[in-house]
Formats: structure tokens, C-alpha cells, sequence
């Protein structure tokens, strides 16, 4: 039983009024009215300006190695004390921040990138091309996502590769992982698209390729793959430190948050120890959990078809 | 019907070999191997070790022959262990399928009853509470969340044992040993179902919402029946149909262990010792437990599709 | 006759986005033993939500019942505890819907759900029930009783599966059946047989009909009583006869107009000019006005209330009057 039908009449005379106002400011203010959503984004602002900027305020920034300092409980000095090189696990913990978010946004542009490129090739032009693109998506499908991971991590330890250049790399592998999810997604997108009415008047209207392309298609898969892309930082993250804690990923000395749980593996740190792993553990967790309740409240207000929560 | 099921084997088994080469050729691009990097070992014995196990011919010789005894059921001698890789397979799987079998249960369970209350009482407080729930179980770092509640548990409360799936040294028989086993499995398992919890509540509280929409659902309000009635048999049964293609999707993980809870509670399973086999790089195991992940990937996608086509009585016929 | 179920001064109001609509308001009638009464009016009228008002399945919380009294026998139904509301429906009363298509369970076998209401309101156990489904089926004029029983909805086509929700609703012998549209959505030629079932249904059994339409053919063909509901309100009521020779409301009398007459060639069929106004935008005046051929300056400003303009006839309409120039 719904509302009788005419009530939707003056809803929709409404939204007609609103065609003035664009599109997104209309999402936004929908957007706002979603408390935990926006508690969400709020949050992760948080983490991203304490991350880059707060370091700079600490008087422990340097890192440097304090051996008369090692091993201390948090304490009005160090709030979260410091590890077994005296080094500040607050600081550490906020420059780990730094790469973690980084390799997530990196690795999310990345794999948005060519998902999204290989997707439009697959769905606008069908054929050879999207049958080489989706067999190979399919192949990438059959292995589970971590033991590739794994795989490619120990290449690279195996390669020899300097501590410094895996930072790059886990981007890379992290978006060959990610890609073909946004690639299928983009072209089935794509594909009924192609089907709509107003595709076909732009074929009438003898619209070329590259037009219909950027002027009709893209705008239309566009608040999907914004939707996408903020959920993938989150898997992105979660991956990333998985593994580094294994010792696959970011090595030190470069911080991440997974590579700093990695002193839990040290029997002593680990049950005498706590604030040096648990503090890294709750950042990843805290702002994982904002992230994916922001892109719930974004696949809300820009992907309404798909509403799967609400 | 006959020839979808053809093609769809057909395409199964291309997948397989694509998946073959891609696994073959990413552990042969790595430098060094069990052999080179066993120090106890002299330069001959190397070389003879090389020539038994046919380390020393072309790459494509090789692969052509890995892939033949693969299809003979021969997935590779685990130099670390000295045994063939089935062998070992068979010794740690249905530990690793122990575990699986027992949090896809509970997992499912709480999915499905939480699932349907909260798509009953939409917008409740209980609702938001479990949609903030969801979220937290779905951004818990796997590793994470396991080392925590050992912590916590075994290490600061000790009452739960922190890993391994006996008491060590244990001779424990019967029934002593079958209440050891659980009490090993208590956190594991329980990690486990938060972990999967999340997205599956998810799944069925969406499939719910728009079931209970349909005018079905309001025809058994209308008969008088129990509001459990028309939740449980006329709703469920709908949002389950569904929720049935997930099963296979869930074969690879009741069989193909789960490599991080596995390390991390020290649990004797296949994804334990597939990272065993990573610290001493014995590749044959490595690939051999990498294709029989792709095989039950491959096969629990052809069980779901299979599923999805027979399970809907309007699609049946 | 004694009356069956009255109701008193019901409003029925929906929240949505843009504010509250009232879907039914303020509106009285009584249904008498036996009696056949057809609702009628435009979609989005009220009609159906008046049902579901009375079968107490206002969609919650979205819509919300917020005044007036449904006296059912010695009990409100909107007073009545849960629990008991449900244990009326389906058994006291109960109600079919437009779509048959859609209003069985489509994972369910047809006997299953003619069976549930039998084994949970008549206490039969699970073999008198499949015994008196049968007998239902072959009831409402289906042959092959326990082929039938045995299959899914999607095997049976519109017009059986109408059937079949008349044989769910007749099982437990309900006092008083509501017909909500039974057969908009069927082919013409299916919706007389679908007529002929719930005519059949009713002289077996002694049982109410409240009839839903807004066809004034299955008026003719099956009502006693008819009400005329305009946005939410009553504006005429009568015996059909009456109602049909000597129409009071210009609006009823634009739907009768509408309605084309076999045998009568018309340069072309009526329809009433305009649209029904937006429930939202309602202020106080006869709501019928800017679609009124005979309206005057007082219908713009006050609204008309239900009152006799001849023996047994309502109408809410200022033409019929005294004090309109008052």
C-alpha cells in the first residue's frame, strides 16, 4: 500500500522547480541532512589535516633515535610513549598516517583510472577489445584478491627492491587488484546507457564518438564512480595493511600503520606493550569505518537506483 | 540448457588455463628458490636436487609439464616437506574446513535473523545501531581485530587459549579432545563471523526491504497471519532466493582456508601453511595451493550461476 | 436489514516529503448485512485507503489513521488490540487486491496459501485443509482442483489467480468481503467471469461486499449501494437505482456522463474537465469547484456538507442548499 498516486504530483512539481539549482548542490544539502554521514566525512577530515599538519607541531618529528628513551609507557611527554628506538609513537603514528591515507588515495586514483578508462573502451566499443579486457578482468576475479597480494609482495622482496620504491609498488599492485571491479561496473554502466533513449537521439543528431563519449555518457557514470572511489580508499587501506603487517608491503622505516601493528608480532611488545600496536590498529579501523559510512551516505544521494541500506 | 552448460565448461576451463599461466609465471619471475636459498645444501647437491625436480629445463618446458600432471591430479612435490602438495593438502584442509563450516553457519544465522528485524523495524533505534554495527564490522582490519582479542582474552583475562587448535603437548582423546578443539576455536570462529557478518546482514536487510513491499506480503498481512509468519516463511523465502547463488561463492573460502585468521591464531590450516611455505619459498606448494584456490574460485562460480538458474520456481521451467 | 460494520467520522492521513495528505477525510458509512456497496471515484480518491483503513493495514509510519471509529459488530476496530485485529482479518473480513499477479507468494504453492488462513483461523489440521482448499478451488469455478493446488502462481494466469485470491478470501466464510479493483487489471472478457465467481461467493454465504471500482459498468452490474468519494470525501451516496436515474453531484453526474452507452453513438465520450487537485493544495471550498460546470461563487470559499436531498439520498453540493445564500 503506498500513498495514493497523486500525492506524488506536487513532489514532483517541486523537484521541477529545483532544475535551476545544479545537481550537486542538491546532493550536498541531501547529503547534510545525514548525520552520520557527514559525521563520517567530518571525521575523516579530521585524520587527514592531523596527519599532514600535525606532525609539524610535534616536537619529536625528527625521529631521531633516543636509545636512553626506548620502550616508555604513554605519559604527559609522549601520550602514547615511545617505541624501541625512543622515537615518539604519537608522531610515528600521525606520519604513518600520512603514507597509509596516501597509498589509499593513490591506489584509488589509480585503479579509478584504468577501471574507469578500460571500462568505457569495453562498453563503447564491445567487440575484441571488451572481450580481451573482461577475460582478463575474469582471470584477475579467479585468484582471491590476497594471495596475488602476497604473490607480489614477496616479488618484490625477492627483487631486491629498496624500501623506499615499495611504497610505490603496493599503489601499483593494490590498483591491479582493484581495477577490474570498476572496469565491469563501468561498462555494464556503459552498456545500458548505450540503450537509453537520449543515446540514440544523440545518434540521430549524428553526435561523433569522443562528443557522445564526454558529453552524455561519462556525466551520467560519474556519481557512480564517485560512489566507488571513496568506498575503495577503505579496501585500499584495509589491504595495504594487512600487507605491510606481514612485512609484504610498506617496510620500515618508512611508517604505515599496518607496518607499525607489526610490533604485536614481538612476543614482549605485544602483552607488555600495547600502546605501541593498538594505537595504529584503532586509526585504521576508526577511519575505515568513516569512510564507509560517508560512501553509504553518497551512494545514497547520488545513486539512488542502487540504494542497498536505506 | 545442455549447450549453456557446455559453453559455460568450456569457458571455465579457458579460465583455468589463463589463471595456470598467470600463477606459473609470476612465481617463475622470481629470483631464487627453495633450493637456492637453503644454505645447508652443497653447490652438487643443488645441482642434483635441480635436476630431480626439473628446475634446471626451459621455462615452457616446465610449465607444460606442471600443467599435464596437474590435469593427472599431480599438483607438485613441496620441496620444504619433501611430500607431494595433495598430501599435504589433505593433512590441513579439513582443519581449515572445521573452522570455515562453523562461522559460515553462525554467520549466516545472525545475517538472516538480524537481517529481517531490522528490515521490519526500518528507521528504529535497533536499525541504526546495527547499521553502525555493519560499518564497524566491515572496516575491521582482519589481523587487527584477531591480535586484539587474544590480548584481551588469552593474554590479560586468560581464559581463552591464544592459538593452535590443541593444548600443546595435549594427548587428549574422545570427547577431551573434541572440548579442546572448540575451546581453541572459540576466537577464530568468532573473528571470523564478525568479519563476514557485516556485508552479508547487509545483503539480507536490503533484499528484506524491498521484499516485504511486494504485494504478496501485504496479501498475508491480510490473511491474519502472525507477523512471524509472514516475516519467516512468506518474506525470508523470497529474500533467501537470492541469497542461495552466494553459496558458491562461498566454496573457496571453507576450503581454501583463511590465510590471515589462520596465521594469526595459529590455527594447523591450509592458509597457515601456505604461509609456512612463503618464509622458505617452496614454490610448488605456493602455486599448487594458488591454483587450487583459482579451481574452487572458478567451480563455486559455476555452482552459483547453476544455483540461480534452478532455484527460482519462474525460472525453473 | 442490520448493519454490518459502520464507520464514523474516519480520517486516514499520509506524511510525505511536502506535507500531510489527507487520503481520507472525515468520511461516514455503513454497510448492512448482506449488501453489495460500491465505492467509486477517480484514482487517488481515497478509495483504497479507506479499505486498508479498515482492514487495519495503513502503511505505518508513513500513513496513519487519525480519527473517527470503525464499529464491527460490538467492537472498533481501531480500538481493538493488535492481536485481535488479526485474528479478524482474513477470517471476519477479508479482501482481495488489483493485481493478482503480484499478491500471491510467488515461492509458495497455490493450495499452501489457500490452506494458511483454513489451518490458522478455522483450527483445521493440515489434511481438512488441503480437502477444504480443494473444494474452494472448484468453487470459484476452476477445474483440475489438485493440479492447481500444486502449482505457482506464475503457472496460472490473471484472471485464475483473481480466482484463487476470491477462494483465499471466501475460505473462512467472512462476514464481510472487500474488493479493491478485483478486475481492472484483467481483460474484459475474464472480468465477467471474475464478477460471476464473487456474485456466486456472496449468495452462498450470505457475506457483505464492499466493492472498490471506478468502472460504472461493474457498479451497475453488482451494487445495492453506491458512494461517490472526490479527494478524500463523500460527496454522494445512494441506492444505486436512485443514484444512477437522478444523480445530484456534477461530478457523479460527469462520470455517469463518461460512461459510454451501448448502442448510443456519441460524436465524442465525455470526460470531466481538469484534473483531481493536489491533496496538498487544499483549502477550504468545495473541492470540486474549478472542475464544476454549475459553480457558484459560495463553493469557492466553504465546503458542502453530506446531507439528504431526497429519501435516501446524500449529497455534499451547495445546488442543493437552503442556507447557500446565507
Amino acid at each position: 500500500m503506498s500513498i495514493p498516486t497523486t500525492a506524488g504530483r506536487p513532489e514532483k512539481a517541486i523537484r521541477a522547480l529545483d532544475v535551476s539549482d545544479s545537481l550537486w548542490r542538491q546532493s550536498i544539502r541531501q547529503l547534510r541532512k545525514n548525520k552520520l554521514a557527514v559525521a563520517g566525512f567530518a571525521f575523516i577530515a579530521f585524520m587527514f589535516l592531523i596527519c599532514f599538519i600535525g606532525p609539524l607541531f610535534s616536537p619529536y618529528a625528527d625521529g631521531k633515535i633516543n636509545p636512553a628513551n626506548m620502550h616508555q609507557p604513554p605519559s604527559a611527554k609522549h601520550w602514547l610513549g615511545t617505541d624501541l628506538l625512543g622515537r615518539d609513537v604519537l608522531t610515528r603514528l600521525l606520519q604513518a598516517g600520512r603514507i597509509s591515507l596516501t597509498v589509499g588515495l593513490a591506489s584509488m586514483a589509480l585503479s579509478m583510472t584504468i577501471g574507469t578508462v578500460l571500462g568505457i573502451v569495453s562498453g563503447y566499443y564491445r567487440g575484441v577489445v571488451d572481450q580481451i579486457i573482461m577475460r582478463v578482468a575474469d582471470l584477475l576475479f579467479t585468484i582471491p584478491g590476497l594471495p596475488i597480494l602476497f604473490i607480489m609482495g614477496a616479488l618484490m622482496s625477492d627483487w631486491k627492491i629498496p624500501t623506499d620504491y615499495r611504497l610505490y609498488l603496493v599503489m601499483l599492485m593494490l590498483s591491479i587488484i582493484g581495477w577490474p571491479g570498476v572496469a565491469r561496473l563501468v561498462r555494464s554502466q556503459m552498456l545500458t546507457l548505450r540503450e537509453r533513449e537520449y543515446m540514440q537521439a544523440a545518434d540521430v543528431l549524428g553526435l561523433s564518438d569522443k562528443r557522445k563519449l564526454f558529453r552524455h555518457l561519462l556525466p551520467n557514470v560519474f556519481p557512480l564512480l564517485i560512489v566507488i572511489a571513496t568506498l575503495s580508499i577503505g579496501g585500499a587501506i584495509l589491504s595495504e595493511s594487512a600487507l605491510s603487517f606481514f612485512g609484504l608491503g610498506v617496510m620500515p622505516p618508512t611508517p604505515t600503520w599496518g607496518n607499525m601493528i607489526d610490533a604485536a608480532n614481538n612476543v614482549i611488545d605485544f602483552e607488555k606493550r600495547p600502546w605501541l600496536w593498538i594505537p595504529p590498529g584503532l586509526a585504521i579501523f576508526l577511519t575505515v569505518i568513516a569512510i564507509n559510512i560517508f560512501g553509504d551516505g553518497l551512494r545514497d544521494v547520488l545513486d539512488p537506483k542502487q540504494n542497498t541500506s536505506r | 540448457m545442455r549447450t549453456y552448460l557446455l559453453r559455460r565448461c568450456l569457458y571455465m576451463l579457458l579460465i583455468l588455463i589463463g589463471a595456470s599461466l598467470l600463477i606459473f609465471f609470476l612465481y617463475s619471475l622470481t629470483p631464487g628458490d627453495y633450493v637456492d636459498n637453503n644454505l645447508s645444501l652443497s653447490e652438487e647437491r643443488k645441482a642434483e636436487l635441480r635436476e630431480i625436480h626439473g628446475l634446471n629445463k626451459p621455462i615452457l618446458e616446465r610449465y607444460v609439464n606442471w600443467m599435464a600432471n596437474m590435469f593427472k591430479g599431480d599438483f607438485g612435490y613441496s620441496l620444504a616437506q619433501q611430500r607431494p602438495v595433495l598430501d599435504l593438502f589433505q593433512d590441513y584442509i579439513w582443519n581449515s574446513f572445521l573452522l570455515a563450516v562453523v562461522s559460515t553457519f553462525f554467520t549466516w544465522f545472525f545475517a538472516v535473523v538480524v537481517g529481517v528485524l531490522t528490515a521490519y523495524k526500518q528507521y528504529s533505534l535497533l536499525d541504526t545501531l546495527v547499521m553502525v554495527g555493519i560499518f564497524a564490522a566491515m572496516s575491521i582490519p582482519s589481523f587487527f581485530i584477531g591480535l586484539f582479542l587474544i590480548k584481551v582474552f588469552a593474554v590479560d583475562l586468560k581464559i581463552l587459549p591464544p592459538g593452535g587448535m590443541i593444548t600443546t603437548g595435549s594427548r587428549a582423546v574422545g570427547w577431551e579432545y573434541v572440548a579442546q578443539v572448540l575451546h581453541h576455536m572459540l576466537l577464530p570462529v568468532a573473528v571470523m563471523v564478525l568479519l563476514g557478518v557485516g556485508s552479508l546482514t547487509r545483503y539480507f536487510r536490503s533484499n528484506m526491504l524491498e521484499v516485504i513491499k511486494q504485494d504478496y506480503v501485504r496479501t498475508a498481512r491480510a490473511k491474519g497471519l502472525k507477523e512471524r509468519t509472514v516475516l519467516y516463511r512468506h518474506a525470508l523465502k523470497n529474500a533467501m532466493l537470492p541469497a542461495i547463488t552466494l553459496i558458491g561463492f562461498e566454496l573457496p573460502g571453507l576450503f581454501g582456508g583463511s590465510i590471515i585468521i589462520e596465521k594469526i591464531f595459529n590455527w594447523p590450516g591450509i592458509g597457515q601453511l601456505y604461509m609456512q611455505s612463503f618464509t622458505v619459498r617452496d614454490y610448488p606448494l605456493l602455486m599448487g595451493f594458488t591454483m587450487f584456490l583459482a579451481i574452487l574460485t572458478v567451480v563455486g562460480t559455476f555452482i552459483s550461476d547453476i544455483l540461480y538458474h534452478t532455484s527460482d520456481p519462474r525460472v525453473r521451467l | 436489514m442490520n448493519s454490518l460494520i459502520e464507520i464514523n467520522n474516519l480520517s486516514t492521513y499520509f506524511e510525505s516529503g511536502a506535507g500531510t495528505v489527507k487520503a481520507v477525510d472525515d468520511i461516514s458509512f455503513r454497510i448492512r448485512e448482506g449488501e453489495t456497496v460500491c465505492i467509486v471515484g477517480e484514482s487517488g480518491c481515497g478509495k483504497s485507503i479507506t479499505a486498508m483503513s479498515i482492514m487495519g493495514l495503513v502503511d505505518e509510519p508513513h500513513g496513519k489513521v487519525v480519527g473517527g471509529q470503525i464499529r464491527f459488530g460490538d467492537k472498533d476496530l481501531l480500538k481493538i488490540s493488535k492481536e485481535e485485529m488479526r485474528r479478524i482479518r482474513g477470517n471476519d473480513i477479508s479482501i482481495i487486491f488489483q493485481e493478482p499477479m503480484s499478491s500471491l507468494n510467488p515461492v509458495i504453492t497455490i493450495g499452501r496459501q489457500i490452506m494458511e488462513p483454513l489451518m490458522l483461523h478455522q483450527k483445521l489440521n493440515k489434511k481438512q485443509a488441503y480437502a477444504r482448499a480443494l473444494e474452494l478451488i472448484e468453487l470459484v469455478g476452476i477445474s483440475r482442483a489438485e493440479q492447481i493446488a500444486a502449482s505457482y502462481p506464475h503457472q496460472l494466469s490473471g484472471g485464475m489467480l483473481q480466482r484463487i485470491m476470491i477462494a483465499i478470501a471466501i475460505s473462512c466464510g467472512p462476514k464481510l468481503l472487500i474488493a479493491d479493483e478485483p478486475t481492472t487489471a484483467l481483460d474484459v472478457t475474464i472480468q465477467a467471469q471474475v464478477l460471476e465467481t464473487l456474485r456466486q461467493s456472496k449468495e452462498q454465504s450470505n457475506m457483505s461486499i464492499m466493492l472498490i471500482t471506478h468502472d460504472l459498468g461493474v457498479v451497475a452490474e453488482m451494487a445495492d449501494y453506491v458512494i461517490v468519494m472526490y479527494a478524500g470525501k463523500i460527496v454522494e451516496e445512494g441506492d444505486v437505482e436512485e443514484l444512477f436515474e437522478r444523480p445530484k453531484h456534477p461530478y457523479t453526474r460527469g462520470l455517469l456522463k463518461s460512461k459510454p452507452i451501448i448502442g448510443q453513438r456519441a460524436e465524442q465520450l465525455y470526460s470531466i474537465p481538469g484534473q483531481v487537485p493536489s491533496p496538498l493544495e487544499l483549502t477550504e471550498s468545495c473541492y470540486f469547484h474549478d472542475r464544476c460546470e454549475s459553480c457558484i461563487p459560495i463553493c469557492r470559499i466553504r465546503q458542502p456538507k453530506l446531507s439528504e436531498v431526497a429519501a435516501g439520498h446524500l449529497a455534499a453540493c451547495w445546488l442543493y442548499e437552503e442556507e447557500a445564500e446565507a
